[in-house]
């Protein structure tokens, strides 16, 4: 069977389609792997883009399947926003493979590596795997201090201005009215929480340390006993002891969490689960980073006052 | 820094009040300057904590100095140690492929060292080293796969380049360590080899331009060699039954062709629906012009719970089909001395379907079912007797890297009975942190 005239047509029919090249007075197709960089580039890109958010609100940004309509999404995208530092080296790399997209490549001004420019917290000096799945750029969860939103923000309108040099003014005023909203929630937000400085809270992940940084909370513990080691009984025996010694009441779960773990512990110490979230959609009402991190703010703030 | 300007307001503070108070001043005018100078100092370190708050922050928002998490190459290693234990005491008879136990005991059907990274900034490349160890303890090295991928090519072309598992179906381009099962399924042993169907060669895919996921590809393959078992192998006694004729490359038309059409849906948030359809076609060593020609389809459908922890729960579905037929020329008999067996056409067919539930995290039950069977033909090789197995296991992943699974499988070859296998199996995987395709 000869096949070399398939080939041929497969080409011929390839470079025939249109696929790249300049949109048509179309928007800025913008892809980000997360609810909550997506909620940013939203806003800085405003509408002037189009932006699709390849994980889902409840999803673990660290497990999602590398589908193939994520390939499609992918491939169409003229900027990539991603968390960096790790976060979706399980997942993204096949993905990218696969997308064959030379505008987001890594360098490219297309491609947006959020943790860059973040003074990131909890960068291992050492590599090993016995002390959990650690990250080897540090912890990846740095969008919960509002200040490092405004980070990325700038490095979006950065790059947005970089692909698309028409749409430059709108970027520019949009990044001053985000850092405004932020500046402002800000001093709103550590007003809530200044009641509650140095109160001590537990997280079922490793996944809060910049929030307690910049907000002067105290995360005492973690119910896995490494990151993305699954929680023991050991560990969580030795959980409910020190919960009781420093008097925890407050354990902070993610949707895609073992909820009933945290249940368990919280049913021995008089604590209470509080349901939170990192990505914007993930509950009603928390569709954009601001609204996303002022529901968070005042269920915690709100949790500690009644545990006090 | 703060500490210093802290500590010298803090003594300025000192040195100016025990100052006013070594002054003798009527007592009201004293406490008077004392309290104005007080308040200016506070006034003074509220101000330098200020400064020194803002400090902190741009110092929050400079830029960290760029670190490399690797160095332009990604390593790792997947060890893979089996045992096994078989109502059939010659266990490699029935466990055909090529990283499975061959012996009762323990053995090492797999030890790759896999390489990784971007070339340029116009290809990526991959190498895979493969060593294993016999039934005797000898270890042996093979370069399983060498490939260059172009990351750039315009009109949503990608090349591909080297020697690799060609991709026709699922599994056959999976390696054991993303396989759900200890073993191959049957069908593809007996249809694409027992170390699957892998040649030196280049592929050619597009992306269609379609709003859903579409792939084409064909792939153009060295027809020769062990792991090309239903073309120009020189072990294809297993399939014919005759002597194998020892055939040259004349023209285009004796390489292999693989082409491969692939979709995927999302069905909605959940669920993902992945089909694909897949043929190989080139000559065979049976005689001069024999050819073989091998179609499958193959589907994937997965299910995940919209709050997965670390990936679970899921279900997922695998399943495919395949059928050969083989152009046999008149040849020898291999096991009948100056026997000629007549040219004749030989069918193969088979399928598997495999279902994996993802109970709770790290724990995953999978259970399979697999038919194969061959036409009536001139002669008898056990490679295309008709063949049943059922195989439940459970697989426990303690993390990412390492993962234990216990099989059984119960077998049935026609002629020969059948046989209960089990298969306990332990692998880790060291360096890079593996990425799941879907």
């Amino acid at each position: 069977m000869n096949i070399l005239p398939f080939i041929k047509l497969a080409v011929v029919a390839a470079l025939a389609v249109p696929h790249d090249g300049a949109l048509p007075a179309g928007k800025l197709n913008v892809v980000a792997t997360t609810p909550d960089l997506a909620s940013i580039a939203r806003e800085i890109g405003g509408d002037a883009v189009d932006v699709k958010a390849l994980a889902k609100p409840t999803e673990d940004p660290h497990f999602v399947d590398a589908k193939p309509s994520h390939v499609v999404t992918l491939n169409r995208a003229d900027v990539l926003i991603e968390g960096g530092a790790e976060l979706e080296m399980g997942w993204l790399p096949p993905l990218l493979e696969t997308a064959r997209n030379a505008k987001i490549a890594a360098g490219a001004p297309g491609r947006v590596v959020g943790s860059q420019g973040i003074r990131m917290l909890e960068i291992p000096t050492s590599f090993d795997r016995a002390k959990g799945d650690v990250h080897s750029l540090g912890n990846p969860h740095f969008l919960t201090d509002p200040l490092n939103a405004k980070i990325v923000a700038a490095q979006i309108a950065e790059h947005l201005t970089q692909v698309d040099p028409k749409s430059a003014a709108l970027y520019a005023a949009n990044l001053k009215k985000f850092n405004a909203t932020i500046d402002a929630k800000l001093a709103e937000w550590q007003k809530l929480l200044a009641p509650f400085k140095g109160a001590k809270i537990v997280t079922y992940h490793k996944d809060f340390p910049y929030f307690g940084e910049r907000f002067g909370l105290n995360i005492v513990e973690n119910l896995e006993p490494k990151p993305g080691i699954a929680p023991s009984p050991a560990h969580v025996a030795n959980v409910i002891t020190l919960m009781t010694a420093q008097k925890v009441h407050v354990i902070l779960v993610q949707p895609f969490q073992n909820r009933r773990t945290a249940e368990t512990v919280a049913r021995q110490t008089d604590a209470v689960v509080l349901d939170v979230s990192q990505q914007p959609g993930a509950f009603k009402n928390t569709d954009s980073y601001v609204d996303l991190m002022d529901s968070l703010i005042r269920s915690l703030a709100n949790a500690l006052k009644e545990a006090k | 820094m703060s500490k210093y300007y802290v500590v010298a307001a803090s003594a300025a503070a000192f040195v100016l009040s025990a100052a006013s108070l070594g002054a003798q001043q009527p007592p009201d005018s004293t406490s008077r300057r004392q309290q104005a100078a007080i308040d200016s100092l506070a006034a003074a370190t509220r101000a330098l904590q200020a400064r020194v708050d803002s400090l902190e922050r741009a110092r929050a928002a400079a830029p960290a100095p760029p670190r490399a998490s690797g160095v332009y190459m990604n390593v790792s290693f997947v060890g893979l140690t089996d045992f096994a234990w078989s109502s059939q005491a010659d266990v490699g008879s029935l466990q055909a492929g090529g990283h499975e136990p061959k012996v009762r005991g323990f053995s090492i059907p797999n030890a790759e060292l896999a390489l990784d990274g971007t070339v340029d900034p116009y290809l990526k490349a991959f190498a895979n080293i493969v060593y294993q160890l016999d039934d005797k303890g000898e270890t042996s090295v093979e370069l399983e796969e060498m490939y260059f991928l172009t990351t750039s090519l315009p009109g949503n072309l990608q090349i591909k380049a080297g020697q690799y598992f060609a991709e026709f179906g699922r599994q056959n381009n999976q390696h054991p360590h993303a396989w759900a099962f200890a073993d191959a399924p049957l069908v593809l042993t007996r249809l694409l080899g027992s170390d699957g169907l892998r040649s030196q060669g280049a592929r050619i895919s597009w992306l269609l331009p379609t709003p859903f996921y579409a792939e084409a590809m064909v792939s153009v393959m060295n027809s020769a060699g062990a792991t090309t078992a239903s073309f120009r192998s020189d072990e294809s006694a297993a399939i014919h039954g005759g002597m194998s004729f020892d055939r040259a490359v004349k023209g285009m038309g004796d390489l292999l062709y693989i082409p491969r059409i692939t979709s995927s849906f999302d069905l909605n948030d959940t669920q993902t629906l992945l089909l694909g359809a897949s043929g190989a076609f080139g000559p065979n060593n049976s005689g001069p012009n024999a050819s073989t020609s091998i179609y499958g389809a193959d589907l994937y459908w997965k299910w995940k719970s919209p709050t997965a922890n670390a990936g679970f729960p899921f279900v997922a579905l695998q399943s495919e089909y395949l059928t050969r037929r083989y152009d046999a020329s008149r040849r020898y008999a291999v096991d009948k001395y100056a026997t000629v067996l007549p040219a004749e056409t030989l069918r193969d067919g088979g399928m598997y379907a495999q279902l994996q539930w993802g109970i709770k995290p790290r724990i995953v039950a999978g259970l399979r079912g697999e038919t194969v069977d061959g036409d009536k033909a001139s002669f008898v090789v056990p490679d295309r007797e008709r063949r049943t197995r059922v195989s439940p296991n459970l697989t426990w992943f303690p993390t990412e890297f390492s993962k234990f699974r216990l099989q059984y499988n119960y077998d049935q070859r026609r002629g020969l009975g059948s046989d209960h296998t089990v298969l306990v199996q332990f692998e880790f995987l060291l360096g890079a942190h593996a990425a799941h395709k879907f």
